[in-house]
């Protein structure tokens, strides 16, 4: 059982990845990704592959937006992980 | 054999759109007719000397500290650090028309003074076509095709301005004669004078190792002389292609990178439509010198010469178009102290061609192409001067090429660079499976075919079965 906790390092992990030329220690959880770092839309498929990739957790296209901050990253895939 | 996607062209649509897919476990084969990888933009050694085809300059220049650019974009979707590019910006570059020049620099607040200057009365009409092009989304894959100097001749009156203007975005990216769509335009006018010209330290070779590297890192495949000589097709939808008139590669989707009318001349199926090549081709004559263009008078990076009131981006009835040419002085990018990677002066003269009157040339014989080239390279002798090179240096080696040997090298129908004049903005065709990246996708020059590549596999493979 992951902890909501442990479930955030392991997104902040794949964006720290994506992310390549921003600074992640300093997100802010409920403000959205986009706002905080350089991210585009070509940018969060990517989020959704590393997670495929990591950790076989499917994101379908219609749940996209539901990784829009940290928060609403970790409320959306914590059941996810932990299935 | 059975791969998920089989990408047809090792050129720089088809190593980035391989990156991108084996970066998500995707098994790819890029097969490529060539024994090396590039395509248009490739490199080969005589003797000692070592010579780039196609990059002039690399266009969408970054500083090394710029953000969310087109380029960091492409490259952090491919993780290759933009360091590892060493860019060097330009010196600046020079449309030179009979009457007037416009100088231009990585930083269009040069570019607005010398059209202030020069054509006091449109700099408004410039500032809000300028405001414009900022505000346009160009690369929404919905964008109708709209043409561009119908658009900027509403903010430009002058004639002569707007010929200025299209010259560089035409010849560095436009498949069609005189004119350009105007995303295209957008896109070009962007990354040219908004964003400039660069080189990478040690050239094309620089941007392509990167690419393999990169690719190797991924486990993505190449296989070389492989040339598709079928693309099979099963109920309307891709199910293989044949390799070397034999070989049988299984595959879930195609991209090719090769062309629409090749990709279509290829499939074994009666085409619903038969794309139109192109009708620009170009000849390029390159002079290795013993004194560099600084020490001969020059110090631009990019001349684009024009002898005539009016640009004519059109297939000349002629061999070449002696009356117009991009002249590029790899010397002269603004490299710490003047210290360039060349020995020697390299001058690259590249004139606009006619592929058919080339290639009735070839037919007749040897001797006789050979002797058209040598043509080819006085011209180019009388563009430098033209451009202000100062006479007194020897040439130590020639190279001409002509557009029958961009049809040899690459395959692309007429010896085209900007391929078909119909392009598929989507990357679909009416084959299920079968995506068109590159060149007819229509996403042109090195960053663009990147772009290009990126975009179609992310699009048609990687969200295709992540939903
Ligand atoms: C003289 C010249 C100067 C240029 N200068 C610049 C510049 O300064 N800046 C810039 O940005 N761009 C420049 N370009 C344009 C740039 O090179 C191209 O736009 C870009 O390289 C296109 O890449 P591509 O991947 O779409 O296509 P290609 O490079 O054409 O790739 C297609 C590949 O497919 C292979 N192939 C073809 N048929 C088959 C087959 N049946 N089976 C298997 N493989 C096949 C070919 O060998 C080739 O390797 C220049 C081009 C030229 C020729």
């Amino acid at each position: 059982m992951l902890s909501n906790e442990e479930v955030r390092a392991k997104v902040l992990d794949i964006i720290a990845d994506i992310a390549l030329d921003d600074d992640v220690s300093s997100i802010k959880d409920e403000v959205a990704l986009r706002d905080q770092l350089d991210l585009d839309s070509m940018d969060f498929l990517d989020i959704v592959m590393e997670l495929k990739k990591r950790h076989k957790i499917e994101v379908p296209q219609e749940d996209y937006t539901k990784l829009a901050s940290m928060k609403s990253c970790v409320e959306y895939l914590a059941p996810k992980f932990n299935a | 054999m059975k791969v998920d996607t089989v990408i047809i062209g090792a050129g720089m649509s088809g190593l980035a759109a391989g990156i991108r897919l084996s970066m998500y476990n995707k098994k790819v084969l890029i097969v490529e007719k060539h024994t090396i990888t590039g395509g248009l933009n490739s490199y080969y050694a005589r003797g000692k000397r070592k010579f780039d085809v196609g990059l002039h300059a690399l266009t969408n220049f970054v500083n090394p500290d710029d953000r969310g650019k087109p380029f960091n974009k492409l490259m952090k979707q491919l993780r290759i650090p933009l360091a590892d590019f060493k860019l060097t910006p330009q010196n600046y570059s020079l449309i030179q028309f009979p009457d007037q020049k416009l100088k231009f620099t990585n930083d269009i607040d040069f570019l607005i003074s010398e059209i202030s200057e020069k054509f006091p009365s449109q700099i408004d009409g410039f500032m809000n076509l300028l405001n414009h092009i900022k505000n346009f989304n160009e690369t929404d894959l919905s964008n109708e095709t709209v043409m561009a100097k119908d658009v900027v001749r509403n903010f430009i009156s002058d004639k002569s301005l707007v010929e200025m203007i299209f010259c560089p975005l035409l010849i560095y990216g436009s498949a069609w004669e005189n004119d350009m769509d105007f995303s295209q335009f957008v896109i070009m006018f962007k990354s040219i004078f908004l964003e400039g010209f660069g080189r990478p330290e040690g050239g094309v070779r620089t941007i392509i190792d990167l690419l393999l590297k990169r690719l190797g890192e991924v486990g993505g495949e190449i296989r070389f002389k492989a040339e598709v000589t079928r693309l099979i097709t099963k109920d309307g939808k891709i199910s293989a292609v044949e390799i070397n008139g034999g070989e049988i590669i299984e595959c879930d989707n195609v991209l090719s990178s090769i062309g629409l009318p090749e990709t279509m001349k290829v499939l074994d199926a009666e085409p619903s439509y038969t794309p139109r090549p192109g009708a620009l081709s170009f000849t390029e004559s390159i002079l290795i010198t013993d004194k560099k263009p600084r020490d001969l008078g020059v110090d631009a990076t990019i001349v684009f010469y024009n002898n005539r009131p009016e640009y004519l981006y059109q297939k000349p009835q002629t061999l070449f178009d002696k009356e117009s040419a991009v002249v590029c002085f790899p010397n002269n990018f603004k490299y710490d102290h003047f210290q360039d990677d060349y020995e020697e002066g390299v001058l690259r003269v590249t004139n606009i061609a006619n592929y058919d009157l080339w290639n009735q040339e070839l037919l007749v014989s040897k001797e006789n192409y050979k002797a058209k080239k040598e043509l080819v390279f006085e011209q180019s002798k009388s563009i430098l001067r033209a451009c202000g090179l100062k006479d007194g240096y020897t040439v130590a080696f020639k190279d001409i090429f002509t557009p029958t040997t961009i049809k040899r090298y690459t395959g692309h129908f007429g010896g085209t660079v900007y391929g078909s004049i119909d392009k598929t903005r989507n990357g679909t065709t009416p084959v299920a499976g079968l995506y068109i990246c590159g060149t007819d996708q229509g996403f042109l020059g090195i960053v663009g075919s990147m772009l290009s590549g990126i975009s179609m596999a992310n699009l048609h493979v990687l969200q295709g079965s992540s939903s």
